[in-house]
């Protein structure tokens, strides 16, 4: 199978502010945020990153989406470097995450235009596709209303639209359920499965072990910065549930149990 | 590419021009408020300088017929004799308390015109006293005592009249209606400018940025294939725009209100300006726009929210009136060219000169120039700080 996405040897740390320091009540100037990560995502596979908060995955996923840039290592996207050529990647990937939020003043439908002429989808293209996606997510009819007027779980499936609008063939997906009630996560878990049943490779983070299991072909744990197993979820849930397996991974880790 | 930055600057005009309240507050009110608030504040002053509004009522006591005579003449006074003491102190009382038809009493001594026609000043005996009473919290009386003063100050001076200064009513100033309407304009517009401008960008600019930074919208933005200096470029030229319009709606409403708020009426005409000077006008004030954008964008982009934005934007906003206060002051008006490098003063300056009709167009090169140097700084340092992760996401 084709490496489509390569991770290597990532490394991300962020000064501790003072201000920070005294809250997290620590003495640390400097916190290692990804530590020498590695790992590798392939053509049409669902790759999951599971770690409790703070493990890392956002971090990792940012410097996937060169948002961020790492500190070492670099990440390939079909070849290309996240640190050499950042614009290009951005070209290659469709990236969500609750941070990026859309304009509240803007409609859906403005804002799949405005995102399709960013990433320089031609017009018929980007209303067939504007369409299809629409009515899949059932936001034609709340098409032209504020995004500032629309339900949390709407607003999530605009962003999770919008962000795949130059239909990539590589998706990284931050937490994409967080936050939606069952049916909006139900919606969001099947159009995942969806992509690849279209051979689309999807990097996913999460802390919900049902996502992971329901979705994912390849899981690596991620706890404080580091890559503690990466394996099949076939192989990982052999002996164990994944949810017991995390928690005797973890507790390896932590020199007791949780 | 170059396409995107154009849908930045379409997407900034569409998430303005559609914005009716942004429109209102940022377009049309700016301009309508400074010619209301200068047309007003202009007929207040001039109503209360204008003598044919109302009849001045003063109750006299011993009212000499010299003064009886100057009744309705170039003033409208009418002089009303007390019948006794009596009415004279319940006037003035009235007067005290603001209430009552008159709005002076006055007292005359006995025989006023005899003493007067007899004082000879060299004798140092005290002259022949009159003594007026008002009430300066009483608009009305205040102004009445003015021209009441004035009346007798003449009458006083053409008693011992030996020549006259100018006795003709007008031709003695030199300066034709165009020299005075530039020279108004040239003292206060400039000053006035500046502050519309940089309020202009100030209602705009850190909303856009330091905004879409704070709402996390500007992170979407830089997970797409947009260059940092297409998103720059678009920002601040469509911000720029935007800034003009407002600048242009206040520039408007000052030149049509600035002739009635100085009182000026026929005198004051902003058609002492042609196409040369208006064009001129706006090579500069685009420039400023875009040097003003640059550094409030700048700021914007470097700060965690609006709110922080606009407070350090403020102390700048003071700075460049100040600049524009310079034109006010001759000893600080150069006019060598390179002191046209100095942003914000070179504009000041620019205007100040195109308003008084002395232009020097090297100077208003050198200014064009470098000001548009200045904002392709801001535009490189802007792209840097949308690099850059420290400033992109600081919390």
């Amino acid at each position: 199978m084709k490496e489509l996405l390569q991770v290597r040897d990532l490394k991300k740390s962020f000064k501790i502010s003072a201000k920070q320091q005294k809250i997290q009540k620590t003495k640390e100037k400097v916190k290692v945020a990804v530590n020498h990560l590695t790992f590798t995502a392939y053509q049409g596979e669902v790759f999951g990153l599971l770690g409790s908060n703070g493990a890392g995955k956002t971090t990792t996923l940012r410097m996937m989406a060169s948002l961020i840039t790492p500190d070492e290592g670099d990440v390939l996207v079909d070849g290309t470097s996240v640190v050499k050529n950042p614009n290009e990647v951005r070209q290659k990937i469709g990236f969500l995450t609750s941070e990026l939020k859309l304009e509240e003043f803007f409609t859906p439908n403005y804002l799949f235009d405005f995102f399709s002429e960013l990433h320089g989808v031609d017009k018929g293209t980007a209303q067939k596709r504007k369409q299809e996606l629409f009515d899949k997510f059932q936001i034609s009819e709340f098409a032209e209303v504020k995004v500032g007027n629309l339900s949390t779980g709407m607003k999530q499936k605009v962003s999770l639209v919008v962000s795949i609008v130059h239909n990539p063939d590589i998706i990284i997906f931050d937490e994409p359920t967080n936050g939606l009630d069952v049916l909006t996560a139900k919606v969001v878990t099947d159009f995942l499965l969806e992509l690849k049943s279209q051979g689309k490779t999807i990097v996913v983070s999460t802390h919900i072990f049902s996502l992971i299991e329901k979705i994912c072909d390849r899981v690596g744990v991620i706890i404080d910065g580091t890559m503690v197993v990466c394996d099949t979820l076939e192989h990982m849930t052999e002996e164990k549930p994944l949810e017991e397996k995390f928690f005797d991974i973890y507790a390896e880790r932590a020199g007791e149990p949780i | 590419m170059t396409s995107n930055m154009m849908t930045v600057i379409k997407k900034e005009f569409t998430r303005f021009f559609t914005d009716k309240r942004m429109v209102l507050t940022t377009l049309l009110m700016p301009g309508l408020m400074i010619y209301l608030l200068y047309s007003v504040m202009g007929e207040g002053l001039s109503s209360q300088l204008e003598n044919g509004e109302f009849q001045a009522k003063v109750l006299v006591e011993s009212l000499p017929d010299s003064i009886k005579a100057m009744e309705g003449q170039e003033v409208p006074l009418e002089f009303t004799e007390a019948s006794g003491s009596q009415e004279w102190e319940e006037a003035k009382e009235a007067l005290a308390d603001g209430e009552g038809e008159y709005h002076l009493v006055a007292c005359f001594p006995e025989n006023f015109d005899e003493l007067v026609a007899s004082y000879e000043v060299s004798s140092g005996q005290p002259a022949p006293a009159v003594e007026i009473y008002y009430n300066s919290s009483d608009t009305k009386s205040q102004s009445v005592y003015t021209m009441v003063t004035q009346v007798l100050d003449s009458y006083e001076s053409a008693l011992a009249n030996k020549f006259d200064i100018n006795p003709g009513e007008e031709g003695y100033d030199l300066a034709s209606e165009e020299d005075i309407s530039a020279q108004v304009f040239s003292m206060m517009v400039p000053m006035l400018m500046m502050a519309f401008l940089f309020s202009g960008c100030m209602a705009v600019a850190p909303e856009s940025i330091a905004g879409e930074k704070e709402r996390g919208t500007i992170a979407t933005l830089l997970v797409t294939p947009l260059k940092r200096s297409h998103l720059a470029l678009g920002k601040i030229l469509s911000l720029s725009v935007i800034a003009i319009l407002s600048g242009l709606s206040s520039f408007l409403g000052t030149m049509l209100s600035l002739p009635k708020l100085m009182g000026g009426g026929e005198m004051l005409k902003a058609d002492v300006y042609g196409v040369k000077e208006y064009g001129m006008l706006l090579l500069v004030i685009l420039s400023t726009v875009l040097v003003i954008v640059s550094v409030v964008s700048i700021i914007s982009a470097f700060a965690k929210n609006v709110k922080e934005a606009t407070g350090w934007v403020t102390p700048i906003m003071i700075v460049s009136m100040l600049f524009g206060v310079t034109s006010m002051v001759e000893s600080l008006c150069k006019t060598e060219p390179v002191w046209f490098l100095i942003p914000l003063y070179n504009s000041a300056q620019c205007m100040n000169a195109i308003f008084s009709l002395n232009m020097d167009v090297v100077n208003i090169a050198v200014t064009v120039a470098a000001n548009l140097c200045y904002s392709a700084i801001g535009v490189v340092v802007l792209t840097k700080m949308f690099d850059s992760e420290k400033v992109m996401f600081s919390k």
